[in-house]
Parts: C-alpha cells; structure tokens; sequence
C-alpha cells in the first residue's frame, strides 16, 4: 500500500511536547502514576470531576486565570475565570441541593452553547448529581426517549426549547420535577433558574465523592432498540487529563478550542472537562460553522491547540484555500479531528493549507476519552486512526462462536477494534439495561462495533461498522429510532434506514419506505414524512433523503435487510440473498 | 426578477430542505439555521438548491453572508446585478 508517511521533527519545537517519545511514553505508563498528577478532594474524600477542572485551580492560586471565553451569535464576548466559574459553580450546586436533587439523580441540559450549559455540567458534578447533556438540535422524540430512560429529574433548558419539544411532553415524564429556565421564561411549570442562582450562596463543599460514582450520562445508539445511556464515573476524570496531556499535548498556556457541542461525548470530555483539567483558556463558540468565523475566531482568540471533527475540516477545504490566507493563524499550534475517519487529503490540505498536520483520534460514547490517537512526535500516517494511548491496549480481534475472541495479531488482517477493558473512564454500564451491557464484552476485550485492520507498524486504519449504525457529523445515529417514526405515519408500511456515504458528512441518513394500499408514492408524500421525521425528531436525527420502494427486502424470518439496501445504493454486488423472501 | 420574486425562491428553496417549514412564521431578519432547525448540511443544500433554481452561482466564501431571510435577499439582489424593486 503507498502511504504518504508525514514525518515529525525531532528538535524545533515552539513548545516541548509532554510526550517527546512514544514507544518510551508507552513502555513506562501506568494509570496509578498518572493518577498522582490529580489532585483529589481534599481530606482525601475521594475524587470528583468538578474538583479537578475547577476548584484546583483556585486552590492553586490560578483563579485570575481564564477559564472560558465564550463569544457569542451576535458578536458578543465574555471571559469566565476559574474563580468566577467555581462562584458560579457554586451557586449551581446551591441550586440543586434546594430542590432536594440527591447525588446520583440526573441532571439534563437541553440548550446551544451558551454559559448556562457549562455552569450546569460543572455545578452538578459538584452537587455529586449526574450530568446528561441533551442536543438543542433533537426534537421532542429523541428529548422525550432520553428524559425518560435517563429519569431525569432536572431539565435547565431555554424557554423556546421548552415550548418547543419539551411542554407538550411534561405528563409523560413524571420523574421531572423541575425545569428550570435560563431567560424570564415565566412558561407554567417552569423556574427561573437567574433567580435561584442569585439566591444562593457562592462557596459549596464538594461532599465525598467515590471515583466509582456515577459522574456522567451520554446517550449513544445501537442497531436494534431505543438510545442506551452510557455511565461515566468521576474516575474517568484521569483519562481527560491525560489524553489532554499526551493526545491533545496541552500545556498551562494554551488556548485550546473543541468545536463540538456538549450534545455528544466529545463536547462534555473535551469542550468542557479535559481543558480545565489543564487550566487552559477552553473557546466556546454559541454559533453553528461558517468558514470565515472560524478562521476569524482562530485568529483573534490566538488558538494554539484546535479539536474539531472531520466534517468541519471538509467544509473547510470547500471554502476554497484563499479564505484561510487572509486569516493570522500563527498561533496554532496543533490540530486534532474525531467523528469519523479522516480522510487523507484532509490531512494534506492542513499541512499544505494551514502549515500544520491533522492528528486524527478514536474513540467512542463507550470509551469516555481518546483511546486511538495521532500525537505531536509521532509520525503521521493520513488515513490511519493512530496508535494507542500509553496506557490502553488496542487489538483487532473476531469473534468466535460460543461468546470468545480471536486475537488477530498478524498485520493486515481485518477485524473488530477491540481494547484491554479496564481503562479508568471505560464505560460503567449502559443504564438499566445489564443485557446490553455485557455483550459489548468477551473475553476480557470491550468489543467497538468497529472494523478495522493493524499495519506492521502498529498504526491502526479504520474500515467500516460491524453493525447498522449511521455516522454521519460524528453522531451515530440509530436506524431503529428514525424507522419508528417513520412507521408511526398512516400511509407507510415499511421503513428501512440506513447510511448513504458522503464525502462531507460521512453519512447521510437515507430512509427507504414502501406504502400501505391506497397510498401514492408522490412528491407531496415524500416531503409530508420528511417534515413529520425531522419535526419529530430533528435536524440532527431526521433523514435527509427519503425513497419509495414497493416493499423492502427481508430476511426469511421477517428481518429488512439494511445491508442489502445499503449494498444496492452504492452499487455493490448483493453478497448472499438465498435468505431473501422472494416478494410476491 | 424583483425582492419578492427573490424572496419566494429562497423559501421553495428552504422548504426542499425543511418541508414542515411555516413560511408564515418566518422571522425575516432572525437567523435562518435557528429558526428552521437546519444544520450545515441542511443549509448547504438549501443554497444548492437556490444555486440550481435562480442559475446564480454562489460561492462558498460567500454563504456566512446569507444568514437571515432579509440577508439572502440583499445578497441575491446584488449578485443578480438587477435593479430590484
């Protein structure tokens, strides 16, 4: 295979990367030495999140430091130190401990990035609540499935949000009791959450809190069934320290800017937690992409380390190679992406472009932090996930009948990404649902769902899913979600979602529907079922295509055969379709 | 082809995109993006779309111009070069 091979320099650095050495780094890691470089609550009553991203720093005498800077829609800008985020933190966790929320209750966010969301994903941590951020971008169906197997007891939302995709739902979710509005709001039902945070004290004390406890909820999809929640405990903590250290090569001095939203893992583990850890200046940028204001927030915010996702890096190299030209980028330093995996020509364009490589990353909801990773000293291979994190073992393995795994240790060979369970920020379970849980599991390996292969040099390379699941803006999206929707309309009969590759997105999510008698496959049709899916369910969620077919290929025993339609779509030989039902 | 003209063909151009769109409720001088729920892929097959139907060619240095109902035709009015009403 030729593989373009980008060398890194051994001297000449503008700052000393943390890790100088790879294979070094990872020869002598352990976890227990890591774990030396937090500073746990004081009086050793254990560890929490918040604690480490916050209340550290002030102890530390860093509180003047910036902590956000935040711009706004229409321009604006504030800057939040560590000493204003832990008043306001605080406050937060007042706040929670007057409406009688009990550690492990959940706490949900339901709003854009705004200052609110941060001090609602900090200030519950605090209170030893559980943090569960929800897309603004959902609509009501995925908002509703979440708050109701999430149980969650508290929604800090906006009043448009609420009346929106939440109001209309309050009788179904009688766990929550409070929601509590970031404007005047004044919606029935509803508190005014400026009010209570103006009310309470701006000191709290961070209650014992064991590592094991549960911290954070991030809700993920599978091929079958309604979302999972993924639990996260406060140890996991250490795994945002150190990828931030070593993956993401943060240093005191940085400004650092991850573009995702909180919505999704990535957004909580490194738009919120793994900064902090650092006490680095964290960008939080309230609008959605536009080429120019990005270029333009990287100049003026002076970002030296950028975290961002592959379908941004595409939209960018659309934008033409001129825009970034006009832009003072001499402040970055390094560049890392996640979602789905980089494609080559991104990274070159970087590295042409903007002067610097692209360092892909992989992980997952499951993963809770970077576990496959490209990093400063290390050469790049574009195309390749990367290797390891010193501390994690990663293996390509199959499957075997009877519940095992086959470790594939020959180059080449492909199969599921599987790693070493027992990382510290390893997902704990998904929430009642044991089942699920333990399947992901088998022989001492958390199985990804991931195809991929290893080469010689132990760099791994990204193929396909295992499983049904769309990727598309970084976000899995479940195909069963979108189906039941779809099937909830009068004219359809059957619904088959799945992802169409593209180039910008990954992904797109494609919807198959063959109609009850009676109905017509039409233009107006079509666009109803779109409206009804993206009402229902959202932007973010909701196909972008849709196509009628007379009826969807099932296997004998009544299963729709995605793959088959998948197949058909991009043009591929059907494989194996004796198991097909011939339609009659 | 006049503000009006122009201002129909941003919204059948909207509504290929966001079809349970309420044309009625539309803000004009309100961020689109927010108001339709779309997002980037969204809008940019929504400007596709406009390209295709006015045969306009919009560049893409061009699309964090076409923000709001008002800005697309401002935006459009000046790209066509036409005197608009």
């Amino acid at each position: 295979m030729d593989v373009r091979i980008l060398a890194k320099p051994r001297s000449g650095w503008r700052v000393p990367p943390n890790m100088p050495d790879y294979e070094a780094a990872r020869a002598s890691f352990s976890w227990e030495a890591a774990e030396r470089a937090l500073a746990g609550l004081p009086g050793g009553r254990g560890l929490n999140m918040a604690h480490e991203a916050v209340e550290r720093h002030c102890l530390e005498g860093r509180g003047d430091h910036p902590a956000l800077l935040w711009r706004g829609r229409r321009g604006e800008r504030k800057v939040f130190t560590y000493a204003e985020l832990s008043a306001s933190t605080s406050r937060f966790a007042h706040v929670l401990a007057g409406l009688g929320v009990q550690p492990g209750e959940r706490v949900f966010s339901l709003m854009g990035r705004i200052p609110e969301l941060y001090l609602t994903a900090l200030g519950t941590l605090k209170h030893r609540a559980v943090f569960c951020p929800l897309f603004s971008a959902f609509g009501p169906e995925p908002v509703r499935a979440r708050l109701e197997l999430g149980e969650g007891r508290v929604l800090v939302t906006t009043s448009a949000l609420y009346r929106k995709k939440v109001a209309s739902l309050r009788d179904s979710l009688p766990h929550l009791r409070h929601v509590l509005l970031v404007d005047e709001g004044g919606e029935p039902g509803t508190e005014a959450l400026h009010d209570l945070l103006a009310r309470a004290p701006d000191t709290y004390e961070i209650g014992p809190t064991s590592p094991e406890d549960m911290a954070l909820l991030h809700f993920t999809s599978g091929t079958t069934g309604m979302p999972k929640g993924a639990i996260h405990v406060h140890r996991a903590v250490l795994v945002h320290y150190v990828t931030g250290r070593l993956a993401l090569d943060l240093h005191p001095e940085d400004v650092f800017w991850c573009t995702a939203d909180p919505g999704w893992v990535m957004g909580t583990s490194y738009g919120i937690l793994s900064p902090l850890t650092h006490g680095v200046r964290s960008v939080v940028d309230e609008a959605d992409f536009d080429a120019e204001r990005w270029y333009r927030l990287l100049e003026e915010e002076r970002v030296t380390v950028w975290y961002t996702a592959p379908t941004a890096v595409r939209m960018l190299m659309k934008a033409g190679d001129e825009l970034p030209r006009r832009f003072d980028l001499s402040a970055l330093r390094f560049i890392a992406s996640v979602g789905e995996p980089l494609n080559p020509e991104a990274v070159l364009w970087a590295q042409r472009v903007l002067g610097l490589p692209i360092h892909d990353t992989w992980w997952q909801t499951e993963t809770g932090g970077i576990m496959v990773s490209n990093y400063a000293t290390l050469a790049i291979k574009p195309g390749s996930m990367g290797r390891p994190l010193p501390g994690v073992e990663a293996a390509i393995v199959r499957r075997q009948p009877g519940g095992g795994v086959r470790v594939l240790e020959a180059p080449g060979l492909e199969g599921e990404l599987a790693l070493r369970s027992g990382w510290p920020s390893m997902f704990r379970g998904y929430l009642y649902d044991e089942e699920r849980y333990h399947k992901c599991f088998a022989g001492g390996w958390y199985l990804s769902g991931d195809l991929a292969w290893k080469d010689e040099d132990g760099y791994f390379w990204f193929v396909g899913r295992s499983d049904d699941v769309i990727k598309s803006m970084g976000h899995l999206i479940g195909p069963f979600e979108v189906e039941s929707v779809l099937l909830e309309h009068p004219a359809v009969a059957e619904a088959a979602v799945i992802g169409r590759p593209d180039f910008l997105i990954g992904e797109v999510v494609k919807a198959f529907v063959s109609l009850k008698d009676g109905y017509a496959p039409d233009e107006a049709l079509r666009r109803e079922l779109l409206a009804l899916a993206r009402t229902r369910l959202g932007a973010v969620v909701a196909p972008k295509e849709l196509e009628f077919q007379s009826s969807l290929p099932r296997t004998r025993s009544g299963k729709i055969l995605r793959r088959l339609l998948k197949a058909r779509e991009l043009g591929l030989s059907e494989g194996d379709v004796s198991t097909l039902e011939t339609p009659t | 082809m006049n503000r009006d003209e122009l201002k129909q063909a941003v919204l059948d151009s909207l509504a290929a995109v966001a079809p349970e769109m309420n044309a009625a409720e539309l803000r004009q001088d309100e961020p689109l993006r927010e108001q339709l729920d779309l997002d980037s892929f969204d809008f940019l097959q929504a400007l596709v779309e406009l390209d295709r139907k006015l045969s306009v060619s919009i560049p893409e240095s061009d699309y964090g111009r076409l923000t709001t109902l008002e800005a697309c035709v401002d935006y459009l009015a000046g790209r066509l070069g036409e005197q608009v009403h």
